[in-house]
């Protein structure tokens, strides 16, 4: 009740914006979330999202140090690391030979130390916590819109190309052979997986947006008949758990980002404990 | 169907040689396999079956030699073939049901948005004539290895190509399933060529007409002169223990002394 009050309350817009983010983006990350989690590429999802820091540190220090490019801040610059990172990842994975989860790693790594040299260098002080673990009162009616472009962009693409994704990542050697030039969609789908992962860094941070991601299209997938369903599905837990976590962080005045995976999570562990118990006993 | 009278050649391979890493796998591939024909590609492990196949789908490129199937070359004709893979390598708990599977044969087809019905009716057709219609809606991870291997073959029949291939189809089926599958590619084989790739020597000489060889050279046999002196003259004279009963290991035979 008193979560809903404040979201009336006119004198603070952050929360509203925070929750209006959350079920936003919460479309892109049941559709997104479903093909990473259905293809088995939740570790390339990660080291997309840490190589984000990179691309927000040198926007924060375009900004504060270079004065004048006041165009290239955090957010664009977290937008073009992301897409960087997805476009070379992708690569290192569709051509290295072996030890691609090495190269993986290593890259996650570099992106993550480069942000945060970038923001050491920055003068005045920046708290890089905000960006790796989520602060609602960093969004602003600004980030909104870029949420709701970037959301309008990936939902469009991933759904219009829906059969090309399922068979990619169903059975890449078959898609090829039907004429799908599977490595541009494999790449595509990486990019969508790094735009979505930059919708909800200012509302759970860096290092738990591959949690919120994967989560709910995992809760999904026990109920779940076939990938279309899971992304729906995926998209209401998703809604449930940012909705129900921004509420509960609201009242007991704990931080947001935490508040919401701890919440994803036990629904997961729950509902594959249930899941198993019920293989069990049948 | 397009009709291709039977004197074309479906797959034509000169002087073929590919290597890997500088091991030649295959060398000096000179082959002609014809229209309607029922063929099975058999050989040891690493003898080159795989690669042979893969080249044929165009997913690898010959170092020296051609190769033309159905009139094209192998990126070209691909779309006219239909490629079973083997079910085992997929992803068992993959969310994607029967239907999807199928129509992915139509993958071609669309470039986005949904299928066209013409899509859906061939798929429903392919299912139709595999004896699956009733399980369109299940999910493929549900059903079991039997039927997932009749849902890739409808996968197939879907494309609507002249060229059916088949990798390792009798791997971890049973008996039963087995025998299933052998009465249906003999009915397709009415109006398709097939191609199947087996390391199971046993059962090939019984369903079809032409026995390919594949250790490193490459030697086209029509059944019946499938002996047992062939036989040792393809995996080298050290073989202690060939059998030729139908209902031996479902490993197959080549792992004895052979390989």
């Amino acid at each position: 009740m008193e979560f809903l009050e404040a979201l009336a309350n006119p004198a603070i817009p952050f929360l509203r914006y925070a929750l209006a983010v959350g079920i936003l983006a919460s479309l892109a990350f049941g559709i997104i979330g479903t093909y990473v989690v259905a293809r088995r590429i939740t570790y390339i999802a990660g080291a997309i999202a840490h190589c984000v820091l990179g691309g927000i540190g040198a926007g924060l220090y375009c900004q504060h140090k270079l004065g004048g490019i006041t165009w290239f801040g955090p957010l664009s610059g977290a937008i073009v690391a992301a897409l960087l990172a997805a476009i070379i990842i992708g690569l290192v994975s569709l051509h290295a030979s072996q030890r691609e989860d090495t190269a993986i790693g290593a890259l996650w790594a570099i992106g993550m130390a480069i942000g945060l040299l970038f923001i050491a260098k920055t003068p005045g002080y920046i708290e890089p916590m905000s960006y790796l673990f989520g602060n609602i009162l960093l969004i602003s009616e600004f980030d909104l819109w870029m949420v709701l472009a970037l959301d309008g962009l990936v939902v469009v693409i991933a759904t219009l190309f829906y059969h090309k994704f399922l068979a990619v990542c169903f059975d890449e050697e078959y898609a090829r052979l039907r004429g799908v030039r599977t490595d541009l969609y494999y790449l595509l789908l990486l990019c969508l997986t790094a735009l979505t992962v930059v919708l909800l860094v200012r509302v759970v941070g860096i290092v738990m947006v591959i949690a919120l991601l994967t989560l709910p299209a995992a809760v999904a997938s026990n109920f779940a008949k076939g990938l279309w369903q899971m992304m729906v599905l995926a998209t209401l837990f998703c809604i449930a758990f940012i909705g129900s976590g921004l509420a509960l962080s609201y009242s007991f005045d704990l931080p947001s980002g935490p508040t919401i995976i701890v919440i994803a999570g036990l629904v997961y562990l729950l509902a594959t404990g249930l899941r198993q118990l019920r293989t069990r006993k049948n | 169907m397009t009709a291709t009278g039977a004197q074309t050649p479906a797959i034509r391979i000169s002087n073929l040689a590919f290597a890997y890493n500088g091991t030649p796998i295959l060398e000096d591939v000179t082959l002609e396999i014809m229209a309607r024909d029922s063929l099975c590609i058999v050989g040891p492990n690493g003898g080159g079956k795989t690669t042979l196949l893969k080249l044929i789908l165009g997913l690898l490129k010959p170092d020296q030699g051609e190769i033309e199937v159905l009139g094209q070359a192998p990126e070209k004709s691909r779309l006219r073939i239909g490629y079973v893979p083997q079910y085992a390598r997929y992803d068992p708990q993959f969310p994607v049901t029967v239907f999807e599977v199928v129509l992915m044969g139509r993958l071609d087809r669309i470039f986005c948005g949904t299928y066209a019905r013409a899509d859906r009716q061939a798929a429903e057709s392919a299912l139709a004539e595999m004896g699956l219609t009733d399980l369109a809606g299940r999910l493929f991870a549900e059903i079991s290895g039997g039927q997932r291997q009749r849902v890739l073959i409808a996968r197939a029949l879907a494309a609507e190509g002249e060229l059916l291939i088949l990798d390792e189809p009798t791997a971890n089926i049973d008996a039963a399933s087995e025998e299933h599958l052998f009465e249906l590619l003999a009915k397709l084989n009415e109006r398709l060529t097939v191609m199947l790739v087996t390391h199971d020597v046993g059962f090939a000489s019984k369903f079809f007409k032409s026995i390919i060889c594949v250790n490193r050279q490459v030697v086209l046999h029509p059944t019946s002169e499938l002996t047992g002196e062939l036989i040792r003259n393809m995996y080298g004279g050290d073989i202690r223990m060939i059998r030729h009963d139908h209902r031996c290991s479902p490993e197959g035979h080549c792992d004895h002394g052979i390989s």
